[in-house]
């Protein structure tokens, strides 16, 4: 059986033209995949040998795990709840429910991802649009320090380089690509222009941009510092000026890198100051799935999209006191509930050291670094595999994701679901 | 040397295809650096490298790639983590890409 | 079941003026007959139907960006959790939880969120679910969606009112709604339209054109709400010119103008500005085709948010605080720029004294709704206050002696001796907007209504009385006593279904393809998931 207009729940691209053959519970092909959308839709469907719980690395039932899950997160005095990023907008929900009743901190992916980005939004507010926007209309395209190419693979295909819209019936041709990164990475290729950047000189270029945007001068030598010369930052500056439509989309590399929020607050008010002259937006390129639902749903709930505490009964915000890499660095958590993300493979190392220390709970939909170190490990269906819930793409579309296989394992809705109606009974709240 | 970690497709995939398995640890275990910085260290591509921050240190295999001199990438995973510091400067993201590192030839 | 007993009853629908009377509710609908079971004493009480928030922003992706970026807004108020309740945060942007309690704690039971586009309608519905006690709406972004322009400009009637059925159902959404007609699809290039004549850019269509045509869809498709229309030159000086235009647009048929104070201004820029109250709502008072609200100013902070992406720029440059903006594909924008409302600000202070002129000016009550475009104009919270300046003239010139003077000379407030009833409050915050709504169980304590009923202790002081119902009761059910949340329930959705031709499918599926980034098979809102608690209302179509 085909199913067709699958939605894929691997990267911030939520890309929603899958069609998957299915026989037998099993996915036998998908076409219209990337690389790692691909990867992500075949390789969940064989790990079905695994326990469905496992406390201290011996097998368990559901039942048990949920109930020592429970009683690890009611004993706790500073829970920590972390990661969200691949599974549903429904058990996110859930998650936060989780978190207020217990009086816990909870973080997702987003703090290591685009928080900064957040705080820059924070600052001085976001131009941005959806991808259909870049598709119809834009004519020059930027990449700041994203690679795509191996990040989010279709991006060019689907939404920014390649496609015909209705502004730019020639696709590819209608448009100048731009790429600015410390590294030659395979999105080059993809690029009209490629300009090295020497690493953390970001916050300096954007500036820079600003000012030649507004026609004021900029020292020669200063700018050379930054691996890019004057003449090719004016070139860009004009560019930007000149085009119908300009696109800057803000990778990663921006985020992680000295200056962090503030080189995305220098990309924001870049674009802010180029409104005066043409029409300019920018997007940041969401990582994993739904990371972009977990922060629209803490801000909604709590209204703020990370690093939240829920200690005093309310919703308290604090980045880099309540942000998991701090709770944890520090010390502070003294148990945690990690669902659909794997901070031991991924979080510094000071963080995983007391992650270590700590009762851990991890959910996943396969082995991972910290469900081999979690004290109970619960084994979950995959989100858009196995179960349908809300998924937002990178640019805060939401779409719904299909079910294409049945799974002998619960859903992180369901499993959280019953940590906080037994959290509820034992605190009897 | 300055130390990007980031993605890579194999990184990338292996998420999905299983971090046991030897091409998501191949991949979260090689060391890209320019040719000139291999020769200065003395190292071969394959060979392992011994990287240290003031956090912690992890050996890696090492490759050429087309890169700076002075600059490595290493894919994000445990060998990366483990030279990251938990210091976020009050913004809840640690120093990720950018960072000094000592690199030399393991044994 | 329960009996309110005694209680001093404002029922405009049924033109019960302040009468003692008793009110039965029986499975969460008011009865005739006499019931058993839990009685309220409401002796010396005022009692009504729920209040109506007729136009808010409070869900959605414009909504949730306005939150995310104003984590200053959010510690002006918290909510801790309590054994019923939700935590929450918020002033301007509350967090969704929070929403829904503090508009039960003001007696209000139905809330319409005021713009929401199709790509984003999930969204809209996930944070509208998120919003407990009260029932809900939402209004459809459709002034700049890309088919509509097309088939206007193809002269593709049939088309059009088709298409604009199946969009208000694959939404999930309950009205039409333009904002800046043509001139937000222009703002896609970073320009606007001026005048009601001036053609968009992806079609050349003007606003006219998009105005008049969508307002024979609605009467052709029979939904229940007329077109909800944000004027053109929103915030602009001297844009009651082009206010009264649309006005005239239409001729008879039915429209709804939204927030009028902040498309009631006259003079020709900032050092002129005044008041242009009097000439709309002398044409509104001739016109019965006609309803508005008022979008009253709260001195204080806002939050602006609208569809009207070239004023959110403008509003930007002209206040420079920070500015964000979000394009959506094919449907509209959005922006939003955090405001605060100076009593000495001769501006602020004029379109402060054009909310309340309108109340005061538009003689039927009927047609004159309370709002504050909440955030915009200000919060929701402020209702009681507004509800004290429009029953107490004395208030009102307490109030102008400590705003800025212009007021006294560039608005007709100090001149207006009108003081509000009870009976006409509860027209304009209950009766009128479900009327307009077409919501024919709402608003009103006849048999058959829903049993959504506000009990105020009645007091001196209409600020005091308004600010903290004694009791709020939701389908029956007593939700609020005295300031506290006695159950969290959650509301229905109503969604309008006026039925289309299939034939529209296929006239847009290629064009979809074209100019969207999702399939069309994921497009349409999964009505079974997104609208747990749904209420079709019906549709009176030909």
């Amino acid at each position: 059986m085909q199913i067709d207009h699958v939605v894929c729940a691997f990267c911030g691209c939520v890309c929603d033209d899958l069609s998957v053959t299915v026989e037998e519970n099993r996915v036998l092909e998908v076409k219209n995949a990337c690389v790692l959308g691909r990867a992500w839709m075949m390789g969940h469907a064989v790990h079905r040998e695994e326990p469905v719980a496992q406390i201290d690395g011996r097998p368990a039932t559901l039942d048990e795990a949920i109930e020592t899950a429970a009683q690890i997160l009611t004993s706790a005095r500073y829970p920590l709840i972390y990661g969200l990023s691949s599974t549903t907008c429904e058990a996110q929900r859930q998650a936060v429910a989780l978190a207020e009743v217990l009086g816990a901190c909870i973080d997702c992916c987003t703090s290591v991802c685009h928080g900064p980005t957040g705080l820059a939004v924070q600052g001085v507010g976001e131009p941005t649009c959806t991808l259909g926007e870049v598709k119809n209309r834009a004519d020059l395209v930027i990449y700041w320090g994203s690679n795509p190419a191996e990040s989010h693979p279709r991006h060019f295909a689907r939404y920014a380089v390649m496609p015909r819209g209705h502004f730019r019936p020639g696709g590819r041709k209608d448009r100048t690509v731009v790429l600015v990164d410390v590294r030659r990475t395979p999105s080059a290729r993809a690029a009209d222009i490629f300009l090295q950047i020497r690493p953390g000189k970001d916050f300096e270029c954007l500036w820079a941009l600003r000012a030649l945007v507004a026609g004021q001068p900029v020292d020669e030598a200063a700018v050379a510092e930054t691996g890019i010369t004057l003449a090719q930052l004016q070139e860009l500056a004009e560019r930007m000026k000149s085009c119908q439509f300009g696109i800057l989309f803000a990778g990663l590399g921006l985020t992680q890198s000295r200056g962090k929020e503030m080189n995305l607050a220098a990309v924001f008010l870049l674009v802010r100051d180029l409104n005066a002259y043409t029409k300019f937006a920018a997007i940041p390129m969401r990582g994993h799935g739904n990371v972009t639902g977990i922060d629209n749903v803490m801000a909604w709930q709590t209204g703020y999209p990370f690093g939240v505490n829920f200690a005093r009964g309310y919703p308290r915000y604090s980045p880099g006191e309540y942000t998991a890499v701090d709770v944890l660095s520090r010390g502070e958590a003294d148990a945690a509930l990690v669902v659909a993300a794997d901070p031991a493979a991924n979080l510094p190392r000071p963080a995983i050291e007391h992650l270590r220390r700590i009762p851990t709970i991890a959910l996943d939909v396969q082995p991972s670094e910290t469900t081999k170190i979690a004290r109970v490990a619960i084994t979950t269906a995959p989100a858009g595999i196995a179960v349908e819930g809300t998924i937002y793409r990178m640019d805060n579309v939401p779409l719904r994701l299909r079910k294409v296989l049945d799974s002998p394992f619960p859903s992180d809705e369901e499993v959280l679901r019953r940590i906080f109606q037994r959290v509820k009974e034992i605190k009897k709240c | 040397m300055i130390l990007i970690t980031g993605r890579s497709t194999k990184q990338g995939t292996g998420i999905s295809t299983g971090k046991a398995h030897p091409d998501y640890q191949e991949a979260t275990h090689t060391l890209e650096m320019n040719p000139a910085d291999m020769a200065r260290l003395g190292v071969q591509p394959n060979d392992p490298v011994r990287l240290r921050t003031s956090v912690g240190e992890t050996t890696v295999r090492c490759r050429e790639a087309d890169l700076p001199e002075g600059m490595a990438f290493l894919a994000y995973g445990p060998a990366a983590s483990a030279l990251i510091g938990g210091e976020t400067w009050a913004s809840g993201m640690p120093d990720t890409k950018g960072f000094e590192v000592e690199v030399e030839k393991a044994a | 079941m329960l009996t309110i007993r005694n209680g001093e009853v404002y029922d405009p629908r049924n033109g019960i003026n302040g009468e003692k009377r008793d009110i039965y509710v029986r499975d969460g609908k008011i009865v005739a007959e006499p019931v058993e079971g839990q009685v309220i004493d409401a002796t010396g009480m005022v009692v009504m139907p729920g209040g109506i928030e007729f136009h808010a922003h409070v869900a959605g992706s414009k909504v949730n960006l306005g939150r995310k970026m104003r984590p200053e807004d959010h510690r002006e108020l918290v909510f801790p959790r309590t054994e019923v309740t939700r935590s929450g945060v918020g002033h301007t942007v509350p967090s969704t939880f929070a929403t829904g309690y503090a508009l039960a704690r003001l007696g209000y039971t139905t809330l319409m969120e005021a713009a929401g586009p199709p790509l984003g309608a999930r969204h809209v519905h996930e944070e509208l679910n998120d919003i407990p006690i009260v029932d809900k709406a939402f209004f459809l972004l459709m002034g700049n969606n890309y088919f509509v322009l097309k088939f206007i400009a193809e002269r593709d009637f049939e088309r059009l009112k088709h298409f604009v059925a199946w969009l208000l159902e694959a939404s999930g959404a309950y009205a039409i709604k333009i904002v800046n007609p043509g001139g937000v699809d222009t703002w896609k290039w970073g320009r606007n339209v001026e005048s009601l004549d001036q053609p968009a850019a992806t079609f050349p269509v003007t606003p006219r054109e998009i105005i008049t045509h969508l307002a024979r869809v609605q009467q052709e498709l029979g939904l229940p709400h007329p077109i909800h229309v944000h004027c053109n030159n929103l915030g602009a000086p001297g844009n009651a010119q082009i206010t009264l235009e649309t006005m005239r647009a239409v001729g008879d048929l039915p429209i709804h103008i939204t927030h009028v104070q902040f498309n009631g201004y006259g003079g020709t820029d900032w050092t002129d500005f005044r008041s242009g109250a009097e000439e709309l709502a002398v044409y509104v008072n001739e016109h019965p085709n006609i309803t508005i609200d008022i979008g009253q100013v709260v001195f204080g902070p806002v939050t602006t948010m609208t569809a009207d992406g070239p004023w959110q720029y403008r509003l930007h440059k002209l206040c420079g605080h920070k500015w964000a903006n979000g394009d959506v594909e094919n449907e509209t924008s959005g922006g939003i720029v955090p405001y605060k409302f100076v009593r000495k600000n001769s501006v602020n202070a004029i379109q402060w004294a054009i909310g309340l002129e309108l109340a005061l000016m538009v003689n039927d009550p009927w047609r004159v709704f309370l709002t504050t475009d909440h955030p915009n104009g200000g919060p929701f919270h402020a209702y009681p206050d507004i509800i004290k300046l429009l029953m107490d003239r004395n208030y009102r010139a307490e109030v102008m002696e400590t705003v800025h003077k212009r007021v006294l000379t560039h608005s007709q407030l100090k001149d207006l001796d009108r003081e509000y009833t009870l009976y006409e409050i509860a027209i304009i915050t209950r009766a009128g907007p479900a009327r307009s709504l077409g919501l024919e169980h709402k608003g009103h304590l006849g048999p058959g209504a829903d049993a959504d009923i506000t009990i105020y202790p009645k007091l001196d002081d209409p600020r005091e009385m308004f600010r903290r119902p004694r009791y709020v009761i939701k389908d029956g059910e007593v939700v609020v006593e005295d300031g506290r949340i006695l159950q969290d329930r959650p509301g229905r959705t109503f969604y309008v279904a006026p039925g289309y031709d299939p034939q529209i499918v296929p006239a847009i599926r290629e064009d979809f393809a074209r100019v969207y980034t999702v399939s069309f098979e994921n497009y349409p809102v999964q009505l079974e998931h997104y609208l747990p608690r749904r209420e079709t209302v019906a549709c009176a179509g030909r």
